[in-house]
């Protein structure tokens, strides 16, 4: 962090804490994001199975995921509400200066999220006592608005980076507001396709993975085969559409915002010709050390043909564009992302040959090995993902119009310090508690799993998965209620 | 025009937070007081039971007031979180503390892990709202003007600290009369009564607290006392005056259905009696509505986005209030997670 205090050695002193309280809560928040946003999709898959095919498995499967999904989307809600009191305690300048313009993405969001809300109660709770079919419909359009969510939140981003739908007048205020192309800016489209995606491929790579280290252990039966099947397939069919997505958004980012694509690509003067750095670090004077080097291929991705001119970083002045070490950053965010992606895809051809020619799981250990560690491996990508756009956008909080400097809060710096130590205690206590729930719920349901598969093997469910669950034993609390809340008969005081 | 609209879409919303997100913190009070693990142990489940399904959608109008006010009123927002920062910041940080001790509270199986979740919850549902009606309090008494900095002069002072206050108890208040009805609703007899007790108890400190407030703005806040005392603002009072008495008097006779409609009255008439109070300002005497619009545009697309999300959410939530009004919302518990009910003689599964 030391090199990040000597930049900001001229900027308000309360920048710095302000940025990393920002980006702290944002990192964590966006860890829930694809499970928020894809799980209730892939459960509806696994529950429409299990309607389908009247598959007691598949439908267990769906109802313990729709569990996670009730702490996860809990945390979840929490957090997001805790950027939305940021956003004014932070960053009052922005919101107070164009709220107006872009404010209406997130009035969007907020709607969708309400909706999302409520959808997900009613799924949630409406497994004992909602008819089947009547359950399953009205958890339908849960993944709808969730992509409504999705949608407000990434106009609200995408304006920051390419804004527009407004005129200045003469105080510097926007006027004038056409909240149409404010919504609908030109790096709108890739981003949100591209964040959809990913949202879906992390979330299902992150459950399957869950399977596949059960698997790998040896537990082969027809819960995790499936358990890992349904997340995995949905995941490793979108891999390559992401791949496409990716590199369509780094073309926008090069036509749209040439500085930032320079700091992702570490492009120091404007050229053709120009070379490509895997990884790499650039330096104040514009030397890049380290790092694989191809001739010219920078200028082939960016625009098909070694000629292609790409403007570098030098093309503004310095304090216009990211420095030295944010360039780097948002490089090695970049080129992570993409050696991610890159080893997915390797994952999905893998399983796609499989599954296609061979009509089967792979067997070679290796390959659970890797979708084991597809999910953790694909929230590092998302995170990246997310540092390459914020971080190369830098000085900006809307690219040309504001710097973060002039939108930031005048809180003293102090206040903001402590708040960052106090909101960094809180969230790992929380995060610390969600995993530790989550594990819990996993350990009860595989020692259910096993004692039962001693017990009574012909039949996988015995209890009915609709309606009222059969008698509760005597000492078992009520579901969710307080212990020693004296159950009677029912299960219910 | 468009900007007294989205004023009032503004201020209905707050309604709906205080109304909505109020009854769940006023669970969360009555959580704390409910005494130790022993004895507390049947209001909790309760509480728990009664929250479960809704708080999530509860908790979203407070995102939805955000909206409304940096879309619509940028230059409110910006003062409000300028002036106000310390008690939102501490806000903040009762929210999340708030939501995740409940909902991780309730995996939970030892006593001990159950115990430290539910204090968190129960404290963080008291100072929340302390911390929110301190702000509201800040800004009815005029004393964040834009450009405050912040400063502990704009919401501790007598007016925010008697909002602050007037806060927890709305929200106790809320939250008993809900509560009762949900006990009645769960089968529950012996804590309809419980609840009542505790409902009535709220509404006669809600009583001397608001005697108390119109003696205190009369000099803290002349203009929304003024407000409050005539015209409008005097009528919504004496509104919400008689839908507590009304309250008290369904309550004693024990019909818990209208006490509902009748408590979220009381609070609804008190804030839209405020809002008039301080019309035509946003922030008394320094921001009025017009000044503090934004651009046209965007406030007709404010108004546009909520109402096609009113067209879709309405129904949403009325349906889900419904559901679990009915009966028709139950959580899956471990057993319905497993692939049977559980050997009963297995240790593990008893806490």
């Amino acid at each position: 962090m030391h090199t990040t205090v000597t930049l900001l050695a001229d900027a308000p002193a309360q920048l710095l804490p302000a940025r990393q309280l920002m980006a702290f809560t944002l990192a964590t928040h966006i860890i829930l994001v694809p499970l928020g946003v894809a799980l209730p999709l892939i459960t509806l898959v696994m529950h429409h199975r299990g309607l389908r095919r009247n598959d007691p498995v598949a439908l267990l499967l769906a109802r313990r995921w729709s569990a996670v999904m009730a702490v996860q989307f809990a945390v979840g809600v929490v957090t997001g509400t805790v950027l939305s009191f940021e956003f004014g305690l932070l960053w009052p300048g922005l919101m107070g200066t164009w709220g107006g313009v872009f404010g209406i993405g997130f009035g969007v969001e907020a709607w969708a999220f309400f909706l999302e809300a409520v959808l997900i109660a009613i799924y949630l709770y409406g497994w004992r006592r909602l008819k089947p079919r009547t359950h399953f419909l009205l958890g339908l359009p849960l993944p709808a608005a969730a992509l409504l969510g999705a949608f407000g939140i990434l106009a609200a981003n995408s304006w920051m980076n390419t804004p527009q739908g407004f005129t200045l007048g003469a105080d510097g205020k926007p006027e004038d507001v056409h909240i149409w192309s404010a919504i609908f800016t030109p790096m709108f489209g890739p981003q949100y396709w591209h964040f959809v995606v990913a949202m879906l491929i992390t979330a299902g790579y992150t459950v399957a993975g869950v399977y596949a280290v059960g698997w790998l252990r040896g537990r082969r039966d027809r819960y995790h085969r499936l358990g890992f099947t349904v997340p995995f397939t949905l995941a490793a069919v979108f891999t390559p559409v992401q791949f496409v997505l990716g590199d369509s958004i780094a073309r926008s980012v090069f036509h749209k915002q040439p500085v930032k694509f320079a700091a992702t690509e570490l492009v120091w003067r404007t050229d053709t010709h120009v070379p490509e750095y895997i990884f790499g670090r650039l330096h104040p004077d514009g030397s890049i050390s380290g790092g694989i080097k191809i001739p010219q291929f920078d200028s082939i991705l960016a625009g098909f043909t070694p000629g292609t001119k790409v403007t570098g970083l030098t093309s503004v002045p310095a304090d216009d564009r990211p420095t030295a070490t944010q360039a780097t950053i948002a490089h090695w965010a970049f080129d992570l992302m993409v050696v991610i992606g890159s080893l997915l895809i390797l994952l999905a051809l893998w399983y796609g040959w499989c599954r296609l020619r061979r009509r089967r799981l792979p067997t070679s250990p290796w390959f659970f090995r890797g979708a084991a560690c597809a999910g953790v491996a694909s929230v590092i990508a998302v995170e990246c993902g997310w540092i390459t756009a914020e971080v190369g956008r830098q000085p900006w909080i809307v690219y040309g119009h504001m710097r973060i400097a002039e939108a930031v809060t005048p809180t003293r710096s102090t206040s903001l310090w402590i708040m960052l130590g106090l909101v960094i205690v809180v969230y790992v206590f929380i995060f610390g508690s969600l995993l530790a729930v989550l594990l819990k719920m996993r350990t009860g349901w595989r020692l259910a799993d096993a004692r039962r598969a001693g017990e009574r093997t012909e039949e996988p469910e015995a209890d009915t998965p609709y309606g009222p669950r059969s008698r509760v034993p005597a000492g078992d609390p009520p579901s969710g209620g307080g212990t020693g809340a004296g159950p009677a008969e029912d299960g219910r005081p | 025009m468009i900007a007294d609209v989205i004023a009032v879409v503004l201020l209905l919303a707050v309604t709906a937070y205080a109304c909505a997100g109020g009854t769940d913190y006023g669970a969360g009070f009555w959580d704390l007081t409910a005494g130790g693990t022993e004895r507390g142990a049947r209001p909790r489940w309760l509480i728990d039971h009664a929250m479960a399904p809704v708080w999530e959608v509860n908790n979203v109008w407070l995102v939805f007031v955000f909206v409304i006010m940096w879309t619509g009123f940028p230059t409110l927002f910006q003062t409000v979180f300028s002036a106000m920062w310390l008690p939102l910041a501490l806000a903040a940080i009762g929210l999340v503390l708030r939501g995740a001790g409940f909902a991780l509270r309730k995996p939970l199986r030892r006593i001990a892990g159950r115990r430290l979740y539910g204090a968190v919850f129960a404290i963080a549902s008291l100072l929340t709202p302390f911390f929110l009606g301190a702000a509201v309090g800040g800004i009815a008494s005029g004393r964040a003007v834009p450009g405050t900095e912040a400063s502990a002069h704009a919401w501790s002072n007598p007016t925010s600290v008697l909002f602050g206050l007037i806060a927890i108890v709305a929200t106790a208040f809320l939250g008993a009369v809900f509560l009762a009805g949900d006990a009645a609703r769960f089968g529950a007899p012996d804590l309809v009564g419980y609840f009542r007790r505790r409902a009535l108890g709220s509404v006669v400190a809600l009583a001397v607290l608001a005697a108390v407030m119109l003696t205190v703005t009369r000099s803290d806040a002349p203009h929304v006392w003024h407000g409050l005392t005539h015209g409008l603002g005097l009528g919504l009072v004496i509104l919400a005056g008689v839908c507590s008495v009304a309250t008290g008097w369904l309550l004693l006779r024990g019909s818990g259905a209208w006490a509902r409609v009748t408590a979220v009255g009381v609070v609804a008439a008190a804030i839209i009696a405020w809002g008039a109070a301080q019309r035509p300002d946003l922030i008394p005497t320094s921001l009025t509505v017009a000044e503090g619009a934004g651009a046209p545009g965007s406030l007709r697309w404010t108004g546009l986005v909520t109402l096609v999300a009113a067209v879709l959410v309405c129904p949403a939530v009325a349906f889900l209030y419904w559901l679990d009004t009915h009966g028709e919302l139950e959580p899956l518990s471990d057993t319905d997670l497993r692939r049977t009910e559980p050997a009963r003689d297995d240790p593990t599964e008893h806490n």
